[in-house]
């Protein structure tokens, strides 16, 4: 059974602007194939986890002033299912890393990573999380998230505007409607394997 | 000031004078404790309040900078410099007995510069890792990532502690000290804590559900912004204000221009004053809205929340029309203003003060009067005028111990003179009477708004400002009324294109210096509720 292009109630395929990604993800998931009671059963599965995705509180500056706005009235992340912010990683599908990570935080946020339960997954939203900003040079900023964590989505921006911080959303959404829950292995790289690499190229930043 | 210079004189015959923005005293460290002795018990000197606490490296010297006021005597202000020359072993004797708000400040400037505090009761690191090498705003810091990099493993409970106390023969002996005794129960808060504000980690001691001790573990956003600046022209420092207290980003950054101009002595054009005051208004308002919807929140008032945030949104609006962002507007230039106001501006800023009152009303309604509000927020968090003064508890807050302290009428700057309105005092002096200041504050800036709204000057908005911003030699230090407190910038210049040191005096780094005071003998579940009423934003206090 072929995998289809994800399909999201929130805007159209083509409206989107990068479908390049999504579509290396499909072609490689249906060189494989795949069984058709699992592949419909991953369906079922990853449209209601597309649906419901509940973030982990996790603002270190700015965009969490931003993140809150998404919670509130005007934008209403309720509409994606997303507006159950877990204060515990143990209750939430993915952490949105919003505002800069520096050295003292970055144990803190690997260890919320690991807390995640699986599937889990990673935003960095903003200009601090995606590459240190305008942060960057300095003496205690880890330049971006990504050296420590398998970041999923990026939300450029000083902070986002609610829409981006939606439309980062909505690739995630993509994202897990492509993913096979059952079968395949979502991740190819073992995270273990990637915090080992990891170990050894953190010490240069 | 001839007047004070005798005095000082005749107290610390080693002292000399500089004159600038304000009077400079040089003290050798060890006549330092006399002179600051004086500086506050001294009736004819009287600085009750210490502003600023500057770590100094002069690449020769290591000090302090010192910036004193007197209530008293109209908000004069004092500055006082004291060197050391060991770079091996600096020491100089702390004022945190006399001030108690320099607690927190000399151990961040140990923590930048290495400089030890005698009898300082509680000398730790306060931003950086306990394992940290190095001192990071020495201008000789080795930056080399090999010496610091990312440590990726849990960092050790700081529980040692140790004071240098002076023998009664004169010399200097270090005594190890624990932050809790053996036997206290320390339930860990934080940093990722939803009700913290931000990333702010609290240890509290408890006895039962009381609370002992709260010690305060600060750092998990600390970005180093102030060994950046002296990396980059005075242009490019100015983004950086709107990054730190985000919801008084217009303030902060007003501060840095207004210094900056001040230095170089340009004159603001009238037209750029006003939108300058009128921004800043707006962004108080903005502030003490989403503190409102915050301090509601943490106590289960949801609905407060959206309230709050409805009508936030509607001043957020105001500034994307006008600044094109909805945070983090870099709006202020050197000289001025960057863009000219969106021909809505006006209309906007009118409804927005046409429907504040009846909506504030419906917040009274809501919340300020509700039973459990009143029983979770009244007479907790007591901070007495005294104490206010001694931590230099600003803002808001202070001004809910009836501390008069508003910087927008002790030294107006902008538009203020010429607009009418009350400094809010309540007496209170628990978390509701600070939660009452704020939302009165909000009238008040209606008010503001209402006065100048028709009345913008035409004209350029801003100011010739040479293509290279260079300031002649000297220091410069001034301050703002931003949302949550008295906010200062300290810039020192070498007459480079960027500064030599430039130093942020937060308000909110003062604010959760009292937590201990005020949390102490309050339930564990109120701590959340003062801090929410204390209303600290963490990026402030890290810088």
């Amino acid at each position: 059974m072929a995998v289809k292009s994800p399909k999201i109630r929130s805007m159209k395929y083509e409206d989107f602007k990068d479908n390049q990604y999504i579509d290396s993800l499909v072609e490689e998931l249906n060189a494989t194939g795949a069984n058709v009671v699992v592949g419909k059963l991953d369906q079922l599965i990853n449209w209601g986890r597309a649906n419901s995705l509940w973030p982990l509180c996790f603002g270190t500056s700015c965009c969490a002033i931003e993140f809150m706005c998404l919670g509130a009235a005007r934008y209403d992340m309720a509409r994606y299912g997303a507006e159950v912010a877990r204060n515990s990683p143990r209750q939430a599908d993915y952490i949105m890393v919003q505002g800069t990570i520096v050295h003292r935080m970055a144990p803190v946020l690997r260890r919320l990573y690991e807390q995640l339960a699986e599937p889990r997954y990673v935003i960095a939203c903003g200009g601090c999380a995606v590459s240190g900003g305008p942060f960057k040079n300095s003496y205690c900023v880890l330049p971006g998230v990504d050296k420590i964590l398998p970041v999923d989505v990026y939300i450029p921006g000083c902070p986002p505007r609610p829409e981006a911080m939606f439309y980062g959303l909505m690739q995630l959404q993509r994202k897990i409607k492509v993913q096979k829950f059952f079968g395949g292995a979502n991740r190819k790289e073992k995270i273990q394997d990637f915090f080992a690499k990891n170990a050894r190229e953190v010490g240069k930043y | 000031m001839a007047n004070i210079q005798d005095i000082i004189g005749k107290i610390c015959p080693s002292a000399t004078f500089e004159q600038g923005q304000t009077l400079l005293v040089n003290v050798p460290a060890q006549d330092w404790r006399k002179l600051a002795v004086a500086l506050k018990q001294n009736s004819d000197l009287d600085f009750d309040v210490l502003s600023a606490l500057i770590g100094m490296d002069w690449k020769e010297t290591l000090g302090v900078i010192y910036y004193f006021t007197s209530t008293s005597r109209n908000w004069e202000m004092l500055s006082v410099k004291v060197e050391v020359a060991d770079r091996e072993k600096p020491m100089i004797h702390t004022v945190s007995d006399l001030w108690k708000v320099a607690n927190f400040q000399e151990r961040e400037v140990y923590d930048f510069y290495g400089i030890e505090f005698i009898e300082h009761p509680d000398m730790r690191r306060f931003f950086l890792r306990n394992d940290w090498v190095g001192y990071p705003l020495r201008k000789d810091y080795d930056a080399d990532p090999a010496v610091n990099p990312i440590r990726m493993e849990d960092e050790e409970n700081e529980d040692d502690t140790y004071s240098l106390k002076v023998q009664p023969d004169g010399s200097v002996r270090k005594v190890k000290g624990k932050v809790f005794d053996a036997d206290d129960y320390v339930v860990n808060i934080g940093p990722q804590h939803p009700s913290t504000h931000g990333v702010m980690r609290f240890r509290a001691a408890l006895d039962g559900e009381t609370v002992k001790k709260v010690d305060v573990v600060s750092g998990y956003i600390h970005r180093g912004i102030e060994k950046l600046t002296e990396g980059m022209t005075y242009p490019q420092t100015l983004h950086f204000t709107d990054r730190m207290d985000y919801m008084s980003a217009h303030m902060n950054r007003h501060c840095l221009c207004m210094c900056i101009e001040k230095a170089m002595g340009i004159e603001v054009p009238a037209r750029a004053q006003v939108i300058r005051t009128m921004m800043d208004e707006l962004m108080r308002i903005s502030s003490h809205l989403l503190a409102f919807g915050c301090t509601s929140m943490d106590m289960g008032a949801t609905t407060c929340f959206f309230y709050g945030f409805r009508e936030r949104e509607k001043v957020l609006d105001i500034f994307e029309k006008t600044c094109g962002a909805r945070m983090s507007m870099n709006y202020n230039v050197i000289g001025g203003v960057i863009a000219d106001l969106h021909e809505d501006f006006v209309k906007d800023v009118k409804e927005l003060c046409a429907i504040m009152p009846s909506r504030l009303k419906e917040y009274h309604k809501v919340f300020s009067g509700n039973i459990i509000a009143k029983n979770r927020m009244v007479g907790v968090g007591m901070l007495s005028k005294e104490d206010a003064i001694n931590y230099d508890i600003t803002g808001p807050s202070g001004r809910g111990s009836g501390w008069s302290c508003d910087t927008r009428k002790k030294h107006p700057y902008a538009s203020y003179s010429q607009v009418q309105f009350d400094e809010v005092l309540e007496e209170g002096c628990d978390s509701y009477a600070r939660y009452m200041v704020r939302m009165r504050e909000i009238e008040e800036s209606v008010k503001i708004l209402e006065q100048l709204v028709d009345a913008i000057p035409e004209g350029p908005i801003r100011a010739q400002v040479p293509k290279i911003v260079k300031l002649p030699e000297g220091r410069w230090y001034t301050q703002v009324e931003a949302s949550r407190g008295a906010f200062g910038v300290y810039i020192e210049s070498k007459g480079e294109k960027n500064p030599y040191r430039m130093h942020f005096q937060s308000p909110c780094f003062n604010l959760v210096g009292v937590m201990d005071l005020t949390c102490k003998g309050n339930m564990i579940a109120d701590l959340i509720v003062i801090g929410a009423a204390l209303d600290f934003v963490i990026p402030d206090i890290d810088r």
